[in-house]
């Protein structure tokens, strides 16, 4: 037999392999970052971690967890974080979720880093308190048609520290055609002295994974992981007049202001205006809750507004749009001498249209804060 | 030694930008000279990652040509060899330039490994088999060729930039009014042909 036969594939082989054996090694000489040190804001913390992987899932990996509902693809722009050493330009995957003025201070996305070298970053403070919880889910009571109350509790020995307002990420398993968990970030509705609990309102968004989810498939006793809190939406330290306006899920940061208050025996102490916006009585929800604490509270005003009421609702309360029956309370039943704070969570065309009446009535845009639905 | 082995490097280098231009006079690496040439600066990116992959992979073809197949006769063997032998390089070229370089890894960003499929690429190794280069003349025929194809995207991208402006009869917009400038700009390269030896 011929020995052509041996020599060329022999010598296909050897060349692939040597090839291969080239690429390999290239690899190991080109790709080995070491240990790369990260020092977090100033040298509150320092991490050594194993280099060459994305700065976002070094940190988690000791327990430093970045904001980020997309997992690392780079497709949420949450993870933001402020880098003091040099890393290189502006990755094209980046530009769309940087302002300008991000990328004047440095501002990055956490999941398109690249480990490689020793690192300054800086970090809001409050993401140290973040943390990881497997937990299981207690109790989902549907508040309305398309919205349920769904109550996690934490693991034992675990607890949760957060400021009322805030949110958590919930991941929703794979299921069905979703080939991949999927975390979402949800306002925490639970009281912040609940340290064992937390819950979430989710709103059946049409073609949304999570509440698809939540909504399809979530039972009670299921484990669920849970990332938090994170989040700046919060009750200011002053006395000024709270004008809040939520629709829909948007209840959910204000039943755990409220809670809060109530806990800490605070809800009298200044003037609170709640405004909510829904289109007929089967949206609205934790009505009696509210009315009762209107009635109990002299500077507690809730005022449901009905944009579409039915006719079996027999509504007797506001109707018309929440900025029409705002506009209307900031004009003539509200006080115009003392100063005024807004509060607003809900979708953004509702939180735009708020902003305007709130800034057509002299309300300063630095005083409105907002907890906006994306 | 051959007569083409006499050849002045010198002259096979300028040869091989303008009067041998790889794509006006072979059409070589047609498909993403079309579809890049519409932007200047990835035309510009392309030009260079085609430049640099071109002279390493035609410098490694060449000593696996001769130090590999020519001695166990297997000359019939060099396109698939060759192929992955361009896979490689690219691959690892990828991986340094991403290290050394990350202003230009960004910029060259998804040409990089498309490049492998570029058939200017596979083009030059085999004229490089076929006309019988040495080393020397393999390297200078490959950076050439690589600066004639960068040249050439450049200027059709700047004349793209010039026809999307004008009136242009709705049929040929696109592709068909790129061809055929394409082609014009053939023939005004092809005046040139001869004036160089390249074999």
């Amino acid at each position: 037999m011929d020995m052509i036969f041996f020599i060329a594939p022999a010598a296909i082989g050897g060349i692939s392999a040597a090839l291969a054996a080239l690429i390999s090694i290239t690899d190991k000489i080109v790709n080995n970052y070491g240990e790369i040190k990260i020092d977090i804001n100033k040298g509150k913390k320092e991490l050594t971690v194993t280099g060459g992987q994305p700065m976002l899932f070094g940190l988690s990996e000791h327990g430093i967890f970045i904001p980020s509902a997309c997992g690392g693809r780079g497709s949420c722009g949450a993870c933001k974080v402020t880098v003091h050493s040099d890393v290189g330009p502006l990755m094209p995957t980046e530009v769309p979720y940087l302002t300008d003025e991000e990328m004047k201070n440095n501002v990055r996305l956490s999941c398109q880093i690249k480990l490689k070298q020793d690192l300054e970053i800086e970090i809001p403070d409050e993401l140290f308190y973040v943390q990881e919880y497997t937990t299981v889910i207690e109790k989902i009571t549907d508040v309305t048609h398309d919205i349920k109350e769904v109550l996690c509790k934490l693991p034992e020995g675990k607890e949760i520290t957060f400021v009322s307002g805030q949110y958590g990420q919930f991941e929703a398993p794979p299921y069905d055609k979703v080939k991949d968990p999927t975390m979402r970030a949800y306002s925490m509705s639970s009281a912040p002295s609940d340290k064992k609990h937390v819950e979430f309102l989710i709103r059946l968004v049409p073609g949304g994974i999570v509440t698809g989810y939540v909504h399809q498939h979530l039972k009670e006793g299921q484990k669920i992981r849970v990332v938090g809190p994170f989040g700046d939406f919060q009750v200011r330290d002053t006395d000024a007049q709270m004008i809040c306006v939520a629709g829909g899920s948007g209840m959910a940061p204000f039943k755990s202001i409220f809670q809060d208050m109530i806990d800490k025996g605070t809800l009298n102490d200044r003037e609170i205006w709640y405004f909510f916006g829904a289109r007929s009585k089967r949206d609205v929800f934790y009505l009696e809750w509210l009315y009762k604490l209107d009635e109990e509270n002299e500077n507690f005003h809730f005022i449901p507004a009905l944009s579409e009421p039915q006719p079996e609702d027999n509504w007797t309360g506001p109707t018309g749009l929440i900025t029409e029956v705002l506009d209307g309370y900031l004009k003539n039943t509200i006080s115009q001498d003392k100063s005024k704070e807004g509060y607003l969570c809900g979708s953004p065309g509702m939180l735009d249209a708020c902003m305007k009446v709130m800034s057509d009535n002299n309300m300063s845009a630095d005083d409105i804060f907002f907890d906006k639905f994306a | 030694m051959n007569a083409t082995q006499l050849i002045n490097p010198f002259s096979l280098f300028f040869a091989s930008i303008i009067t041998s231009n790889i794509l006006l006079a072979n059409f070589l690496g047609m498909c993403s000279f079309i579809s890049i040439s519409k932007d200047m600066k990835s035309s510009n990116g392309l030009g260079l990652a085609v430049t640099v992959v071109l002279t390493v992979t035609t410098g490694i073809n060449w000593a696996i040509l001769n130090y590999v197949l020519i001695p166990l006769n297997l000359e019939y063997l060099r396109f698939i060899v060759f192929i992955i032998s361009i896979a490689a390089a690219v691959q690892m070229l990828e991986m340094i330039i991403d290290r050394v370089s990350q202003a230009l890894y960004l910029s060259l960003g998804i040409f990089l490994p498309l490049i492998t499929v570029n058939c200017a690429i596979l083009g030059v190794s085999l004229f490089m088999e076929i006309r019988g280069y040495t080393f020397v003349q393999s390297l200078v025929y490959g950076l050439g060729s690589g600066l004639g194809w960068w040249l050439a995207i450049m200027l059709l991208s700047a004349i793209r930039k010039k026809t999307d402006k004008s009136k242009i009869a709705p049929g040929l917009q696109g592709p068909g009014i790129t061809v055929i400038t394409i082609g014009f700009m053939a023939m005004a390269f092809i005046g040139f042909s001869g004036m160089l030896a390249v074999q």
